[in-house]
């Protein structure tokens, strides 16, 4: 199956990625030949067979709702690309 | 020393030949005379681990005897290391100091291992070849101008160039054990859930799987001695007793069960691996094992299969890259969405923009049935053909890939190309298996990895036989010319 350049565009936006004009047909050909590969797997009947999410078919493993971190607001703010008064600042959202 | 395996070296430390600050010192100075060339540290801390191998001399000085005390490791830039970048291979996290300790990691320094830095990798391990890392690509010191294979290329090029006598790897579709063929050494993919993957950075986490990389199967024991175990802190963590590695590598293999998948021997395969590998089959039959033909049927299916599921995790657990919390954030955004936007795209090498898309893709509305659970309901199949195939032999034996090392730029125009290259290795992954490599010969001068796949928790068998075979065979010994 390939894709169109408006369909890698809206792809694009759902993922919150802008590609370049100059290399949208790249892109267009590149994820319509992985898409054409992964395409063989429509030929297979699968009628009945359970989806594995884990590979070990393991569930989800429930533990007591209790505190087992510390704090470590300023050591992990840090990082932040922009932080003030234990916040995260990003553009204005709200007029 | 150098060229020492990581248990003859814990020997020598034991008896004092050598102490672990002589030893560190030995492979800092390696990695600074030929790691220009080889690319395969992003971080080299050697301020760090000089201090930590002055404190391992202090513990052995103090009585302690722990196998791994001293011995130096190089760790893949996957795996969050505090107070050093932890970058992933990508441009987004270049600025990235960890704040706190990955699980395996944290397990090694208690063990006593000292870091010697932070190895080189396809951009959040999405990548056969290492050269999709935002660092450039990694040399194969058999031949610089070959890829060493990926993601986990740094880490094999480390051990492989004797600039670290151990390196960590993590494993999605082949990451340890590909790179482990192409450069010439032993690299063990755990059972899914045996390592934590707790600071380990997501790229699909329902098959990531952190494991040794090493010269010799003993050595890879001893790592995953340290590293194995059930952690709260992952919640895949599958809390199953852990064995001693080492204690059963001197077994016999006499009745064991080979299996070969007959579709790991077609048509795509390169004749010289085909010999190689039958001849590796061959020492086994000598010692003792039975051999006989399986069938895997689906394994051309794995591609597509894992193409979706990682995609779409991938997809999932890169949508944290937004630019407000860590990471990159690109400049004056205009507003919120510019600043995702912008972040994500400037951020984000190409392979991991395809990766996101073709996951945001198979997971959206109207295609999430006929790709996600479709390619879910094939990852069911595939396990189901592994367990009848297992019920009838002890181990799978074939190739680890198809070819050996290509050029660097040889495959990096059609993604395509690349990705069928895991054919051997996915289908491991997708059923969640252990699954190792190890040397067993040489094609034009390039190496060639033997794959040796077991059942569920059964990393015993595999590094038993990986041992046995070590015993019979020289291949493991040979290193690229410096």
């Amino acid at each position: 199956m390939s894709l169109d350049r408006s369909q890698v565009e809206t792809v694009a936006k759902l993922a919150r990625l802008a590609i370049d004009d100059s290399e949208i047909n790249d892109y267009v050909s590149s994820l319509s030949s992985i898409l054409d590969l992964v395409d063989q797997l429509q030929a297979i009947d699968t009628t009945g067979v359970e989806p594995l999410a884990n590979p070990l078919d393991a569930a989800q493993r429930l533990r007591p709702d209790a505190v087992t971190e510390t704090n470590q607001r300023e050591a992990l703010q840090t990082n932040a690309p922009q932080a003030e008064a234990g916040l995260f600042l990003v553009p204005k959202v709200i007029e | 020393m150098l060229n020492k395996t990581l248990k003859q070296l814990s020997d020598s430390l034991a008896a004092g030949e050598f102490s672990s600050t002589e030893l560190t010192s030995a492979y800092l100075e390696q990695i600074k005379a030929r790691d220009s060339a080889l690319n395969a540290f992003i971080t080299v801390t050697d301020e760090q681990a000089l201090a930590a191998a002055k404190t391992a001399d202090q513990r052995r000085a103090n009585g302690e005897q722990s196998p791994l005390l001293g011995l130096p490791i190089a760790i893949k830039d996957i795996f969050c290391t505090t107070g050093v970048k932890t970058s992933c291979g990508s441009k987004m996290l270049d600025n990235f100091i960890a704040p706190y300790e990955s699980t395996a990691t944290s397990k090694l320094s208690d063990a006593g291992m000292i870091m010697l830095g932070k190895t080189n990798m396809d951009e959040f391990a999405m990548g056969s070849s290492t050269e999709s890392s935002f660092y450039g690509p990694t040399k194969n010191p058999w031949d610089q101008e070959s890829v060493p294979g990926g993601s986990s290329g740094g880490s094999a090029v480390a051990v492989a160039a004797r600039l670290a006598p151990a390196a960590l790897g993590t494993d999605t579709g082949g990451s340890i054990r590909q790179p482990a063929a192409l450069c010439g050494i032993t690299g063990l993919k755990p059972t899914y859930g045996r390592v934590s993957r707790w600071g380990m950075i997501a790229y699909g986490s329902s098959f990531d799987q952190g494991g040794p990389m090493t010269q010799t199967a003993e050595d890879a024991a001893l790592i995953l001695n340290a590293i194995a175990g059930f952690d709260s802190r992952d919640s895949t963590s599958m809390d199953q007793p852990v064995e001693d590695y080492s204690a059963g590598l001197n077994q016999a293999l006499k009745g064991l069960r080979i299996g070969l998948p007959k579709e790991y021997f077609g048509d795509g395969l390169d004749d010289g691996i085909r010999a190689a590998v039958m001849e590796a089959v061959k020492t086994f039959e000598q010692q003792g094992a039975t051999v006989k033909e399986i069938s895997l049927p689906r394994t051309e299916l794995s591609i597509p299969a894992y193409y979706i599921i990682a995609p779409a995790e991938a997809s999932t657990n890169l949508s944290r890259f937004d630019g407000v919390r860590f990471g990159y954030r690109c400049d004056n955004p205009k507003d919120l969405m510019d600043m995702y936007t912008r972040t994500r795209s400037e951020g984000f090498g190409d392979e991991v923009k395809r990766r996101i898309m073709i996951g945001a893709y198979a997971l959206s509305a109207g295609y999430y049935d006929a790709y996600y659970r479709k390619a879910q309901q094939l990852r069911r199949m595939i396990k189901q053909d592994f367990q009848a195939a297992l019920s009838e032999v002890d181990v799978i034996m074939g190739p680890t890939t198809p070819s050996t090392a290509w050029k660097i730029g040889a495959k990096s125009k059609d993604p395509v190309d690349m990705y069928l290259e895991d054919i051997y290795t996915l289908s491991v992954n997708l059923a969640g298996l252990p699954g190792m490599s190890i040397p067993c010969g040489f094609k034009d001068g390039m190496p060639i990895g033997l794959q040796v796949i077991g059942n569920y928790f059964d990393e015993s068998r595999l590094l038993n036989i990986g041992h046995q075979f070590q015993l019979a065979t020289d291949w493991h010994t040979k290193k690229p010319a410096v």
